[in-house]
């Protein structure tokens, strides 16, 4: 059967199931930001000089700015200088196969249902493990290899493939382009790279999985993908976090290179630790996610799922330069409980016949508060663009919020964009019908709101679908009725 | 930078010319406090810049940069003749002229359609000689920005009008801003108070018209407050002169189970911004605004529509169309707000663009902010050019292209204007956008697909 | 199985229902008929449990249950099913994965095992072949873009799925060629057994030419003014409901008759 979501009664009573806490011995950095602790960075990664200068004046930029303020989005000011920028669970010195992987590690991943014994995996996806501030390990590199895909931690790409890295590194978001991208670019510690030379089509699905362990600590990854000419790749990233009454940093930037003809799918399951019911600690995830399609006929495609977190704030956009190239986007951003998601897209239109399409789905429940903010820009040079955006909205419960904030800005006259949205809350019609065929309530609820967002689940690989599914239904229990 | 050097000036300007705005002789003291409290909020908040959300696409920059001195009398003295030149016949009820901001009891003609219960007063003498009851309905100290404040401290008349309990205004209330300018950069403020009380009705039409030449800046403020069960029909027209900037704003304060429509149509000034704002403070309110701007040559036109529903059973409808040829810029920028008390909300915004050649700019934002649950609130948003398969059909059927376009033109503007009371109001409304769409540097051109 | 007494029912401060009594006992089809605005729908609902129905008198027994102090899932965990006069659309939730969602609901709610997708097919194919179906509205969304026909249908099919104590048909057969007013007759049909019972909710003949209902009633100004057997809704084709306002005064005899 298509997309049939799971059943639903084998998840009652479950929360947040990833906030436990693995004992892991763990190399800290003191806390605090400056040139010195960046230093320190770079030389624990023993990173090349170009890129300790980049990050010196990523920092140099990032302390002429201020913190952002955000219609709709409250929170305490960070203090930066009560961070810890780098922590790293402790490793022998250079691992040689994935077996001789701490069994600490290994038994957190199999807890998270990660496995990183690769033959274990039945489905044939490569993973990247990243805890904290480092990747601990990457499977399925010899068998990517063969097919000349590198795909290995960005401490690792900058040793070996520099040449790969340097020229594309800020290349799509530049140090200076927002306050925690400029923070990232200054102490960014690891993250995932990803190179599809021309005509490959990448084997398996690629994927890393994003952990925070250390208390005290922010993770600032960085991700890299650059696929060439007419090349293929499927990438998901999973994040989930220990429950804390501390609220944590996460500041990812994320960077996409599609050259002509080539396609990436980027897909996001993101359920960080989302605080308590009164709102107390979360994951505040603040991050920069932006490909390029910078060849004719390339496309990019975001799809997310965002679960987690006690503040959202991301917007993964294209930047559709090369002409016919397509943007898509495709997102369900659920706020429960004390939430609050301020999440949408931006599609720039550069390129002749370039193509967007938005798909926004909001959910909010308690006391959550979502806000859909997207940008439509097409330049002057985006003959024949089009862009398509659907938003909706939904609202379980008398205390949550719903905001939509599209702007678009048209400057060729055959350039067409098209914005569609609604807010509601969930259909007594729909429900009444549901609870007459003997749906109880809170399932009917769950199967509606399941319903509503499955043009975008229908965007994930299989696994993932069934995954944001579950994930929607838990979260959602106890905000209905 | 230079906005900063602009409003310093600008201040200055302000100041010298208009006095210290608090000493104006002669006027009760609620005013003068309020007129201080407005020059604070001024001095407090500064001129708006692009980072301001609403300032985004509308550049003030040239605005700032010319020295406007308010107050001034005008350096023409108009004859009817030439009012009934650009501002036509009569609507058939009362026509309230004020020119460069001060009521011109010569220019009015006050002889039509005034019957009991309907109270029309210039705003100067109302605040000499009418009852307290202004001072609760001159405003409510909250401005949205620099250019509202300044109106709230320099405005010294425009046009009072109230109406009786169970009153029916059945001619149509007509009220002219005339800014003439001749070189002297003249920066007008008029404001008028429009009182509906419980369960009166009137149609209240605004036109903003230009004479002379050179660059003007017409900054008006209008206030509605309707009671319990009124409602009014209102229509602002913008045709200033070509060099005109024009910054107006309509202010409604929507009672229970009050009606109020306003449809704004503009043509004309350079930079201009039509701005409403509208809470609907008690149950039951509706509301429906309408907009149809056709920015041209170099003509940039803004729309921000604020709408706050604060009471239960409220509903409000927007609809703005634009058509934009040559370099024209056209800017929506639509914020509905629900309130957490607002439950049982019907909430809908839409804009359409039409985008008629290659130097057109167009700039949209239909914004929803929802606070509670029982709501059911949709907007939408277009922008494209004509329909080319349309146009084809057309052609094809022996209607030359230019007709075709007209006709394309014509039918994407119709449910806006189909809105505008037929009658003489849907009169002016179409003599001015024909003769707007003539104007302007030709037809559109459409280009030769691939 | 069904007993209403004295049933008032308000809608905003609208009296709808005002005293309608009403039986049906197991192994029996009744047909409700009247003229528009006379409450069919509005007891149709109120029997469902659906919200904005405000019951200010009456009682309403269903087997040993107080109906009327059930919630909807309870009440169709308990047998009742209405199949709608407008059924609704629930986009992105697949109609072949909400049918069996509410199949096991009830199988959940009667303590017993669920029903394994594999399983579901099967039994759901014959169902969808019997009713007449387009098996590919099945991975569609629920009734999202079915035609009036197809929506019911998929009333029907539901029906025969669920299997229920109680059928409750309103207005089902309006708008339905000849075709599609068969295949509902035949689902009821299909559930006559001594311990089921339907009630017929129409305002046409058409319907009860198949069915044949063993009781018919007249529903008018909120209460059943009078009832008889299958041959009613024939005389009731030729006077028209205005001809019938004299029995009114007497309504309790023709309870006691059909009980």
């Amino acid at each position: 059967m298509s997309g049939a979501p799971l059943d639903l009664e084998e998840l009652a009573g479950r929360s947040y199931a990833y906030g436990f806490v693995t004992d892991l011995d763990t190399d800290l950095a003191p806390k605090g930001l400056n040139e010195e602790v960046i230093g320190m960075i770079s030389a624990k990664k023993e990173e090349p000089d170009w890129l300790l200068d980049w990050r010196l004046r990523a920092y140099r930029h990032w302390r002429t700015m201020s913190e952002p303020v955000w219609q709709n989005v409250r929170f305490d000011p960070i203090d930066y200088d009560d961070i810890i920028y780098y922590a790293a669970p402790k490793t022998k010195e250079a691992l040689s196969s994935l077996d001789e992987v701490d069994p600490e590690i290994r038994a957190m991943f199999d807890k998270l249902g990660i496995s990183l014994a690769e033959q274990e995996r039945l489905s044939g996806v490569a993973i990247d493990a990243v805890v904290d501030s480092v990747s601990v390990a990457t499977t399925f590199q010899a068998k990517l290899a063969e097919a000349g895909v590198v795909f290995c931690s960005f401490s690792e790409a900058v040793r070996r493939y520099p040449e790969l890295v340097r020229p594309h590194l800020g290349s799509v978001v530049s140090y200076r382009d927002n306050f925690f991208a400029a923070l990232n670019s200054a102490v960014f510690t690891d993250g995932s790279f990803c190179y599809v030379p021309k005509g490959v089509r990448c084997p398996m699905e690629l994927s890393t999985y994003f952990r925070i362990n250390a208390a005290g600590t922010g993770q600032f990854e960085r991700t890299l993908i650059v696929v060439e000419d007419g090349a293929e790749v499927s990438y998901l990233e999973g994040c989930t976090a220990p429950m804390r009454d501390e609220n944590q940093l996460h500041a990812a930037v994320v960077e996409l290179v599609a050259m002509e003809g080539a396609k990436i799918k980027y897909s996001t399951v993101q359920n960080w630790y989302p605080g308590d019911a009164e709102g107390r600690g979360g994951i505040y995830n603040f991050v920069t996610k932006r490909g390029l399609c910078t060849g004719a006929r390339s496309k990019i495609s975001w799809t997310q799922v965002e679960t987690g977190s006690a503040i959202t704030w991301k917007y993964p956009g294209v930047v559709l330069k090369g002409d016919e190239s397509v943007g898509e986007f495709y997102s369900v951003a659920l706020s429960a409980n004390h939430q609050q998601a301020d999440t949408g897209t931006k599609m720039i239109h550069i390129g002749r016949d370039t193509k967007s399409t938005i798909v926004s789905k909001a959910i909010s429940a308690g006391h959550g508060q979502n806000t859909y903010r997207g940008l439509v820009k097409m330049l002057r040079s985006a003959e024949g663009a089009r862009n398509h955006t659907r938003c909706d909205s939904l609202l379980i419960g008398p205390d949550c919020g719903a905001h939509t904030f599209p702007y678009i800005e048209v400057k060729h006259p055959t350039a067409r964009a098209e914005h569609e949205a609604s807010t509601s809350k969930v259909s007594e019609d729909q429900l009444f019908y549901a609870r007459q065929r003997g749906i109880p309530e809170e399932e009917a609820t769950s199967m509606i709101v399941n319903g509503f967002c499955r043009e975008v689940f229908k965007e994930l690989p299989m696994e993932f679908a069934v995954e944001a599914q579950r994930l929607l239904s838990v979260s959602l229990e106890g905000a209905v009725g | 930078m230079t906005s900063q050097v602009a409003e310093r000036t600008w201040q200055h300007n302000v100041h010298l010319s208009g006095g210290a705005p608090a000493e104006r002789p002669g006027e009760p003291a609620w005013l003068s406090a309020a007129r201080r409290s407005a020059f604070d909020w001024l001095s407090q908040h500064g001129f708006p810049t692009r980072k301001d959300e609403d300032w985004r696409y509308f550049d003030l920059a040239p605005v700032l940069g010319l020295a406007f001195s308010p107050n001034r009398e005008p350096s023409i003295e108009p004859r009817a003749a030439d009012l009934g030149a650009v501002a036509g016949p009569s609507l058939g009820g009362p026509r309230l002229v004020v020119l460069n901001g001060r009521y011109s009891p010569l220019l009015s003609d006050v002889t039509l359609g005034l019957g009991d219960g309907l109270h029309v007063a210039s705003l100067a003498g109302e605040i000499r000689d009418g009852g307290p009851g202004l001072a609760q309905r001159w405003g409510d100290g909250a401005y949205s920005h620099a250019f509202d404040a300044l109106n709230a401290a320099l405005a010294v008349d425009g046009v009072y009008i109230e109406l009786a309990p169970q009153t029916t205004a059945d001619a149509a209330i007509e009220i002219v801003y005339l800014t003439v300018a001749a070189g002297d950069l003249p920066l007008v403020s008029p404001r008028s108070v429009i009182f509906a009380q419980a369960g009166s009705r009137a149609t209240i039409v605004e036109t903003h018209l230009g004479l002379g030449h050179g660059h003007s800046l017409t900054n008006s403020h209008t206030r509605v407050v309707l009671a319990a069960g009124a409602h009014v029909e209102h229509y602002r027209f913008q045709a200033e002169g070509p060099e005109a900037s024009h910054l107006s704003v309509v202010e409604v304060h929507a009672g229970e189970a009050s009606r109020f429509a306003s449809r704004t149509l503009a043509v004309g000034g350079l930079r201009a911004r039509h701005e409403v704002r509208a809470r609907l403070v008690a149950p039951s309110a509706e509301l429906r605004l309408d907009g149809l701007y056709l920015p041209a040559g170099e003509q940039c036109h803004d729309n921000p529509v604020l709408v706050e529903h604060l009471a239960p059973g409220c509903t409000s409808r927007q609809l703005y169309k634009g058509i934009v040829k040559d370099a024209g810029h056209g800017i929506f920028n639509g914020h509905v707000i629900v309130g957490a008390a607002a439950v049982g909300t019907e909430a809908h915004q839409t804009n359409k663009t039409l985008l008629l050649s290659d130097r057109a700019e167009v700039d949209t934002r239909p914004r929803l902010e929802i606070f509670t649950d029982e709501v059911a609130a949709t907007h939408g948003a277009a922008v494209g050019q004509l329909d080319q398969d349309a146009l084809f059909y057309l052609r094809s059927r022996g209607i030359p292209d230019r007709d075709a376009q007209a006709m394309l033109v014509a039918g994407f503007a119709a449910d806006v204007l189909d809105g505008f009371a037929p009658g003489p109001v849907r009169g002016l409304a179409d003599r001015l956008v024909g003769s707007h769409l003539e104007a302007g540097s030709g037809a559109y051109q459409p280009e030769v697909k691939r | 199985m069904l007993v209403i007494e004295g049933l008032h029912v308000e809608v905003g401060r609208t009296e709808i229902l005002a005293g309608l009594d009403l039986a049906i006992p197991a192994g029996e089809i009744h047909a409700v008929m009247g003229p528009n605005g006379a409450g069919k729908s509005t007891l149709a609902n109120v029997l469902a449990g659906r919200d904005g129905y405000r019951v200010t008198a009456g009682r309403v027994k269903f087997l040993d249950h107080d109906l009327l102090a059930m919630s909807p899932e309870e009440r169709a965990a308990a047998g009742v099913f209405l199949a709608f006069q407008q059924p609704v659309e629930i986009p992105g939730v697949p109609n072949m994965y909400f049918l069996r969602t509410a199949l096991n609901s009830l199988q959940r709610a009667h303590g017993l095992a669920e029903i394994g997708p594999s399983e579901f097919l099967a039994l759901a194919q014959d169902k969808v072949r019997l009713v007449g179906i387009d098996p590919a509205l099945m991975s569609r969304s629920v009734n999202e873009g079915f035609s009036g026909g197809e929506k019911k249908r998929n009333e029907i099919l539901q029906l025969a799925v669920l299997e229920p104590r109680l059928a409750i048909l309103d207005e089902t057969d309006s708008g339905l060629d000849i075709d599609a007013l068969r295949v509902v007759a035949d689902g009821v049909n299909a559930l006559r057994r001594p311990d089921r019972a339907a009630l017929v909710i129409t305002h046409h003949r058409r319907l009860l030419d198949l069915l044949v209902p063993d009781r018919v009633h007249v529903l008018v100004g909120g209460r059943i003014i009078r009832s008889g057997g299958a041959e009613l809704a024939g005389e009731l084709e030729r006077t028209g409901y205005t001809g019938l306002r004299d029995d009114r005064r007497d309504p309790v005899a023709t309870i006691g008759a059909s009980r």
